[in-house]
């Protein structure tokens, strides 16, 4: 596998708005914003960047939500406890319930409640002012929850179906032995290695985009501003259209974090429903 | 987006997004534990044992309102019934009563016709035995009146007590077949 990374000089030197005649000092977001230098333990496995941080603040911050806040659940709701129940109402029955059944659904409850969770508070991190990157836009969180969907789904399809699990995901019936073949190598090819892919890089790259674009259109309007602008160049006032494209991308971003934590639990949830229901 | 994404080979240094770093991947899997272990732990078991307790009381609340609407039925028959009762008693206790009032009032009629007659019985007897005694003391009394008028006009006593009583007799059996002719004439009258 080649290595992937973003060459900054070769991406933004193309935008359009970065000429020589404006200063020539643009410096645009690059690949190195997701790896902030360590903060502690530096060179340990256990090394904490700013980005390892904002994930811990997340964790901290759902134990409050979840544990702290549901320590004094009512049968008559206060307001806070009608959004979070609107939020648990909406996975538990519009995603897990919805799509896995009653019986099955509560099966799985718990992880795929944490996958909700853990990616909607990740996500929303890209977009909290002070933060203002997400925690999945690292593949660590997307690459390991992806596994998790993986590893669930073939778990409840060998509890479900035994080894025959296989061979009724890969091998279509009523076919000729070469067609079967070929159908097998496509079958297990989008089963077992295009869905966790995918997974990831929906996730990661959603993100990643995400926090790429605001920083984009954020040190754009700060360039225009205090650099053009106050070098006496009317050009300058473009930094109120990049100013507006930062707001509405920020609105964009708060329902792509909300999206993308739906659309990965959803996915998990419907792998593993085809999992339990495989049958050729 | 991938075609921003430029493989190469001279950015080495770089990290790459799609390798993940060993921290990476620790923090990552102790954040989704973490929240995991809130999840199973805490939050799934307080949501469910909420709702339940929840739809145990609308449920509970449903069939203590079902039972008080049929408790409030039953009170409504009884009383009704009990008001059926009761107007029935007392309705038989008014025709009780008229036939009381009746049977009294017939009664004390009887008696008081009973009494009046026996009083009206009374008075004729006295009225009838003092007549007598009337009569006789006045028979006697206009015989004895009679003859010391009729001796002084005649000038003759009659000394001879059986015969002046002969005569006052007749005399009075006159009078009272002339009487009661007289009646009988205005009876007929």
């Amino acid at each position: 596998m080649p290595e992937i990374a973003i060459n900054t000089s070769t991406v933004f030197s193309v935008l359009p708005f970065v000429k020589g005649d404006t200063g020539g000092g643009f410096q645009g977001p690059s690949i190195d914003e997701f790896f902030p230098g360590p903060i502690f333990f530096a060179g340990t496995p256990f090394e904490l960047n700013r980005i390892m941080l904002i994930r811990l603040l997340v964790v901290v911050v759902l134990f409050l939500v979840l544990v702290v806040g549901t320590r004094n659940l009512k049968i008559v709701p206060t307001r806070a406890q009608v959004v979070l129940e609107l939020v648990f109402g909406f996975v538990r029955n519009g995603i897990v319930i919805g799509t896995l059944g009653e019986k099955n659904g509560k099966r799985f409850m718990g992880v795929l409640m944490t996958i909700f969770f853990v990616t909607l508070g990740m996500n929303l991190t890209g977009t909290i002012p002070g933060l203002q990157i997400a925690g999945t836009s690292v593949i660590g969180i997307p690459l390991l929850m992806s596994v998790i969907a993986f590893v669930l789904f073939i778990y409840a399809g060998i509890k479900q179906h035994g080894l025959w699990y296989f061979k009724n995901a890969l091998i279509l019936p009523g076919l000729n032995p070469a067609m079967a073949i070929f159908l097998a190598v496509l079958e297990l090819l989008s089963t077992f290695i295009v869905r966790p892919v995918t997974l990831t890089l929906r996730l990661l790259m959603n993100m990643v985009a995400g926090h790429m674009l605001l920083a984009l259109c954020f040190l754009a309007t700060n360039f225009f501003f205090f650099t053009v602008l106050a070098n006496g160049n009317a050009i300058g006032l473009l930094g109120i259209g990049t100013f507006a494209f930062g707001i509405a991308f920020t609105a964009l971003e708060l329902f792509v974090a909300a999206l993308q934590a739906y659309v990965f639990t959803i996915l998990t949830a419907i792998y593993i429903q085809m999992a339990l229901a495989e049958e050729h | 987006m991938l075609s921003a994404f430029v493989p190469s080979a001279v950015t080495a240094s770089t990290p790459s997004l799609l390798i993940p770093a060993v921290p990476d991947l620790v923090w990552g899997s102790l954040a989704f534990i973490l929240v995991l272990v809130f999840v199973i732990w805490k939050f799934l078991p307080r949501m469910n044992a909420m709702l339940d307790a929840r739809s145990d009381a609308i449920e509970g609340g449903l069939k203590r309102a079902e039972e008080a609407q049929a408790g409030a039925q039953q009170a409504l028959e009884n009383y009704n019934s009990q008001l059926a009762e009761a107007r029935a008693e007392a309705a038989r206790i008014r025709e009780e009563a008229r036939e009381d009032a009746k049977k009294i009032r017939a009664e004390l009629v009887e008696q008081a016709t009973a009494d009046a007659a026996r009083i009206v019985a009374n008075a004729q007897m006295q009225i009838e035995a003092e007549r007598t005694s009337a009569l006789i003391s006045l028979r006697s009394e206009v015989g004895t009146l009679a003859l010391d008028l009729a001796s002084g006009v005649i000038g003759e006593a009659f000394d001879d007590d059986k015969r002046a009583s002969a005569y006052v007799d007749r005399f009075l059996a006159d009078m009272e077949m002339v009487q009661s002719a007289e009646a009988k004439a205005k009876a007929n009258r």
